[in-house]
């Protein structure tokens, strides 16, 4: 017993994060969960015998188990495992950079906001506050409207609809931090201000902004499915796992398979990066969620 | 307390200002500006398109255009629909009874619903019903709520019969009956995520208040204890739930705009995409605005009231 209570003591802040990590099974599981979705993606294509963009008129909407296509094909006979797997690449892809984009956005602006504070960060926050004021739908689609839909512009107008939030925590962040002793400290030191905002302050506050970043994939993809499913996001004949559900509504009585695997593969991603960062919440920082 | 309000109401008029900004640099953003519809069409020359230009004042310098435009916005003045000629606003409201009938709906069975699950789980926490809340709140706030609008069709259109497809009444018929049979299926769909957001806010809601030293006081002076839950438990856990109210607006929004694309509801989430499909920029654009001005106003609202019901907030 005692030998125990010890050894948790002597734990390094990284074991013991790691320690509830592992306790945390829902996060565990999203984790397995998200790296067979992107290995799938990634390796799977190719050891399928059919490409994703290939048109078999003669095989159009067979059920899924039957012969060699396992998921099915759809209104056109293209494999749906293959699409799936392809729109995985796609979909997986535009969160992950879409987070990145928006992360580097949210946490220039928020360091900015909190270390220069007065009126260079009111106006920041101010602005962060107006963005927020527009429902994330309207504006992403709106924007969407005004642009050549593709690749590149639905993952940069993701990333603008997305950094807000980012923003916010790094915000609060940086404000609280810049007054502790190792910020005083490199100020002391000479160190220009650039340098303590991204070298002391920033790194300071990587779990708020690690279980943030999580969280925005997950938001990424989803908003990824709203606008390619509307429309307005990724362009046919490429596959996206929102723009596979595009017709999905007309064939729902004749062909629901295309329907469905799609919004599973959605819903699995989404829920994986959710539980996820729900995991790294508890397991970085006790104290954020003693609920 | 008048203090805050006007301090808020302050606020909310400078982020009016920033917003409409925002509103007005997208608008620019246009392929072509404001006169794009025009220049597509073709029926005009150059000269003309310059000619309208000066006309509509649109060679002026841009601050100055933006002045005008903000306080043509403020007198009601929204410009004119490309579709129909029909003036953006009166376009809006024919439209905004049907989404409200949908919001209204969904948020009463959210609110009823979520609190009725938060409660529960926070009173028998880690309980066999609170763990299944829990995963169940994350599975539907990660689901696109287009994808189980056409699971919910699928399942009680196509396979039971149960519910029409889409929407809002039958040509015809009209009756409140009817129009409750169409509004269930939407409603529902549109109050999944709601429901999600309002039990894990409540069940955090109640877990904080439950732990409080007068909840103790209550109980050891030997308060029956369904009296302490509904008299000090209950309406202090619920103050809060009045900012959610007005965090929740944003979303409600965005999921009413896609719940209607699935479900064919004539509101005005459905003129919004078929107005970016017609390339009807002063109607996208004024739904835009109008969708920002009524989040913006719902937030100040939810922070008023808060701020009335919560005597600790003034000072803040």
């Amino acid at each position: 017993m005692a030998t125990a209570t010890l050894s948790t003591v002597q734990l390094a802040p990284g074991q013991a994060a790691w320690r509830r990590f592992r306790r945390h099974r829902l996060a565990l599981a999203g984790a397995v969960i998200i790296l067979v979705l992107v290995l799938g993606s990634a390796f799977g294509p190719y050891l399928l015998p059919f490409d994703d963009t290939y048109i078999d008129i003669m095989k159009r909407f067979a059920p899924p188990l039957s012969g060699a296509h396992i998921l099915g094909t759809d209104e056109l006979g293209r494999d749906v495992l293959a699409r799936l797997m392809m729109g995985g690449r796609v979909s997986l892809s535009i969160g992950i950079v879409a987070m990145v984009i928006a992360m580097a956005v949210g946490i220039a602006v928020g360091a900015f906001a909190g270390f220069y504070g007065g009126v260079v960060g009111a106006v920041l926050m101010r602005l962060v506050d107006a963005v927020l004021c527009f429902p994330t739908i309207f504006l992403l689609l709106a924007l969407a409207a005004l642009t050549e839909p593709g690749l590149v512009t639905t993952t940069i107008l993701i990333a603008a609809t997305a950094w807000m939030a980012v923003a916010r925590v790094v915000e609060a962040q940086v404000r609280s931090l810049r007054e502790r002793e190792f910020a005083v400290a490199a100020l002391a030191f000479g160190s220009s201000n650039l340098r303590i905002m991204f070298r002391e302050l920033v790194p300071n506050a990587i779990a708020p902004i690690v279980v943030a970043a999580t969280l925005n994939v997950a938001k990424a993809i989803l908003l990824e499915s709203y606008v390619s499913y509307l429309g307005y996001g990724i362009q046919p004949p490429a596959a996206s796992w929102g723009n596979m559900l595009n017709n999905a509504q007309i064939y729902l009585t004749s062909a629901p398979w295309l329907a469905i695997a799609p919004g599973v593969a959605i819903t699995l991603a989404v829920t994986s990066f959710n539980c996820l960062g729900d995991g790294l919440r508890d397991a970085l920082d006790p104290r954020m969620n003693i609920p | 307390m008048a203090r805050y309000v006007v301090n808020r109401l302050a606020q909310a008029v400078m982020l009016l200002v920033i917003v409409s900004g925002i509103g007005f640099a997208i608008l620019h953003l246009a392929p072509g500006g404001p006169l794009s519809q025009f220049a597509v069409s073709g029926q005009m020359t150059q000269e003309d398109l310059d000619r309208v230009t000066r006309q509509l004042g649109l060679d002026r310098p841009l601050p100055i255009q933006y002045l005008d435009w903000f306080g043509r916005m403020l007198k009601g003045d929204w410009g004119r629909s490309y579709r129909d000629g029909e003036t953006v606003l009166s376009v809006i409201s024919s439209h905004l009874g049907a989404t409200l009938e949908l919001m209204a709906t969904a948020t009463i069975i959210a609110v009823l619903l979520g609190c009725w699950i938060g409660i529960l789980g926070a009173l028998r926490r880690y309980s066999l019903f609170d763990t299944l809340a829990t995963v169940g709140a994350m599975i539907a706030l990660s689901i696109p709520t287009f994808w189980f609008g056409l699971v919910t069709i699928y399942v009680f259109s196509v396979k039971l019969g149960w519910l029409p497809a889409g929407n809002r009444q039958t040509v015809g018929d009209g009756s409140f009956l009817d129009l409750l049979h169409h509004l269930i299926a939407p409603a529902m769909v549109l109050a999944l995520v709601e429901t999600a957001m309002w039990g894990r806010f409540m069940r955090s809601s109640m877990l904080e208040v439950i732990n409080q030293d007068y909840i103790r006081t209550a109980r050891a002076k030997g308060m029956p204890e369904w009296r302490i839950l509904t008299v000090h438990a209950l309406r202090n856990a619920l103050l809060p739930m009045i900012t959610v109210a007005g965090l929740q607006f944003p979303t409600l929004l965005g999921g009413a705009l896609v719940a209607e694309t699935v479900f064919t509801w004539p509101g005005m989430g459905r003129l919004f995409l078929d107005s970016i499909g017609y390339r009807d920029y002063p109607v996208v654009m004024g739904i835009l605005m109008f969708s920002a001005t009524m989040v913006l106003i719902g937030s100040l609202l939810a922070d008023i009231l808060y701020a009335v019901v919560d005597p600790r907030i003034r000072v803040g």
